[in-house]
């Protein structure tokens, strides 16, 4: 009886893990159908591979002084131009998207793994939630990025203070996001069912809560992606991000800043760079919240 | 509506106590020395036992945090280390320039895109409705100081129409005011027209779907009466609700934009002191620009109280 029983739940398994996958396939391909994800998917795929292969892909050496060439305009030679030094701004600006989405996806983990604990502990544990909330409260109250700025120069200016600065100032709206989620899916019938056939709190966290808070998350992730990258060229603009002679694309315009008037280039590609990438992970994270969020989707139109 | 007034002050007391243990923290965090930085790096071990003894960093750091809400309670943020001047008349000087800058700033976003979300809306499906919404996309993925910059490039230094930088008080010239603070404000505006074009779009294409439209519509109405008359007015009201977000986001990018165009705001004395180390400074124009912002949020929602109802009694 107990052999006939084990049968009979492997079989149930491998039917639930069927659906999932064909869950997992549905979702994929409504989203990949989508305009909006499609366009932004190619664009940030593209500055990625530049980013990945950026030694394979630059021209020149980032951080290489030419004398012979100052402040030359873009041509065939330096598509971008170069910069007061010689540099080739095409070959820095390569090597700064590598350091941006660096530290950009460093500050999506960071933020995502912060933001879930926390939201999961205000969300589950009830003692907990005021005091967390008040906190991230307070942390939100600082107007937008004046906080990662102070904190980046109060701990000195490098790539790894960057990540933390702004996983500090990211980290609260993510966990309110999750935590909301987190209230509501606690109180669905099947989180009760689980408790009551006795399944414990670890494994109702992770099967059943998280993996159903799973697709705000994702969405406000995306989103934490792009204002990291724009907060990043704002910290290193005022010279609290990764120390030149880095090339990062905010120490990259902070240069440029002084040449404005005879030599525009070197400010103005980091910036279409920035706003390239961004844009791309915009048109992403509105793609995954219409797919996700059905109710949204519907007022958006195909937009 | 007094009883929702006080339940929001009340609520606001927990952020302010993080906001300024928070603040007080910033330099706890400070790697090394402090007060070599204040001294210079050639300074004697007796002259940084003597800073550090009169800034009271000798002691232990319950008692500094308690002497520090005590004198922040009277108003007392401390002196600069190098402006030979109190932190709160220093940052107090410099606010009427952030508020005024953010203040355009948001005029400008509502206005503007408020104005390409109604196009978007009423042209939907077009070539219109596509194009103001790229143009909104764009606007909030280009960083707003490097837009500013752009702005320099084109109006300043190709076309010379308005000034590269500095800032004219409104008391002595007031036009003088308004060009030197047209390109900062734009800059500032450009994300969150962005945001308010969407939103605008979004909630006009909802409103437009009801049936009290169709109803107006069916009556015999003229459709721009009824755009603007009816629907408009509700479409308007959730962003009434991003205002209070809206503003914090400006004052802190108000803090770049006053650098690139050399705005003696709040932003540019604490980047200005990031350069130097002048903590106080910078936990004095964090705590300040924060709590001003919370203050703001008040406002707004008393605002938002006052025009629907339903939101006094829900606290």
């Amino acid at each position: 009886m107990t052999a006939e029983a084990d049968a009979d739940t492997a079989s149930l398994r491998r039917e639930i893990a069927r659906a999932r996958r064909r869950g997992w396939m549905r979702f994929l391909k409504r989203l990949f159908s989508h305009r909006s994800f499609q366009v932004g998917f190619a664009l940030f795929s593209v500055i990625v591979l530049l980013a990945l292969f950026a030694d394979l892909v630059a021209p020149y050496d980032p951080n290489k002084n030419d004398y012979r060439n100052l402040l030359a305009p873009p041509s065939m030679l330096h598509l971008f131009g170069t910069d007061g030094f010689g540099r080739d701004i095409f070959s820095r600006v390569i090597h700064g998207t590598r350091i941006s989405l660096g530290i950009g996806i460093s500050v999506v983990v960071m933020t995502g793994l912060f933001g879930v604990v926390l939201g999961m502990l205000a969300g589950y544990v009830r003692w907990l939630d005021n005091a967390l909330m008040r906190l991230m409260d307070g942390l939100m109250a600082f107007p937008g990025v004046l906080l990662a700025i102070a904190l980046a120069a109060a701990l000195g200016p490098s790539a790894l203070n960057a990540v933390i600065a702004l996983t500090i100032t990211f980290t609260p709206r993510t966990a309110r996001i999750v935590r909301s989620s987190v209230l509501v899916i606690r109180e669905l019938p099947y989180v009760e069912a689980a408790l009551a056939v006795g399944a414990g709190h670890a494994r109702i966290i992770v099967r059943y809560i998280l993996a159903n808070a799973l697709s705000p998350l994702i969405v406000q992730l995306t989103f934490v992606f792009a204002v990291s990258i724009l907060a990043e060229a704002i910290l290193s603009f005022l010279g609290v991000g990764p120390p030149p002679p880095a090339p990062s694309l905010g120490n990259i315009i902070a240069e440029g800043r002084s040449y404005l008037q005879d030599a525009s280039w070197i400010a103005f590609f980091p910036g279409m760079a920035i706003a390239a990438a961004v844009l791309g992970l915009n048109l992403m994270g509105d793609g995954l919240r219409d797919v996700t969020d059905p109710r949204l989707a519907s007022q958006r139109g195909a937009g | 509506m007094i009883g929702f007034l006080a339940r929001r002050l009340l609520s606001a007391l927990p952020v302010l106590l993080v906001v300024s243990l928070v603040s007080f923290v910033i330099i706890a965090i400070v790697p090394g020395d402090v007060t070599a930085e204040i001294a210079g790096a050639d300074s004697t071990e007796a002259q940084r036992a003597e800073i550090r003894e009169r800034l009271g960093l000798d002691k232990p750091m319950v008692e500094q945090a308690l002497r520090w809400y005590g004198r922040l309670l009277q108003g007392d943020l401390g002196q600069s280390y190098l402006l030979n001047r109190p932190v709160t008349e220093a940052v107090l000087e410099r606010l009427p320039v952030t508020l005024s800058l953010a203040g355009l700033a948001l005029v400008m976003a509502v206005a503007l895109g408020v104005l390409l979300g109604i196009l978007a809306a009423i042209r939907h499906g077009t070539w219109l409705d596509q194009g103001s919404m790229s143009l909104a996309l764009f606007g909030l993925s280009i960083p707003d100081f490097w837009f500013g910059l752009i702005l320099i490039v084109v109006f300043s230094v190709q076309l010379g129409w308005l000034p590269t930088g500095g800032y004219v008080p409104a008391s002595e010239s007031i036009v003088g005011w308004a060009r030197s603070m047209t390109l900062p404000a734009l800059a500032l505006a450009i994300t969150q027209m962005g945001v308010v074009a969407r939103m605008t779009r979004a909630s006009m294409l909802e409103v437009m779907g009801e049936d009290y439209i169709r109803t107006a519509r069916a009556k015999g109405m003229r459709r721009h009466v009824v755009i603007f008359k009816h629907a408009l007015r509700n479409a308007l009201i959730p962003i009434v609700t991003v205002v209070g977000v809206m503003t914090g986001v400006l004052l802190g990018g108000a803090v770049v934009i006053e650098s690139v165009f050399s705005l003696p705001g709040v932003g540019r004395l604490i980047i200005g002191a990031i350069q130097r180390r002048d903590y106080p400074i910078i936990q004095g124009g964090l705590l300040i620009t924060a709590a001003t912002f919370v203050f703001v949020n008040i406002l707004v929602d008393l605002a938002y109280g006052w025009l629907d109802p339903r939101v006094r009694n829900d606290g």
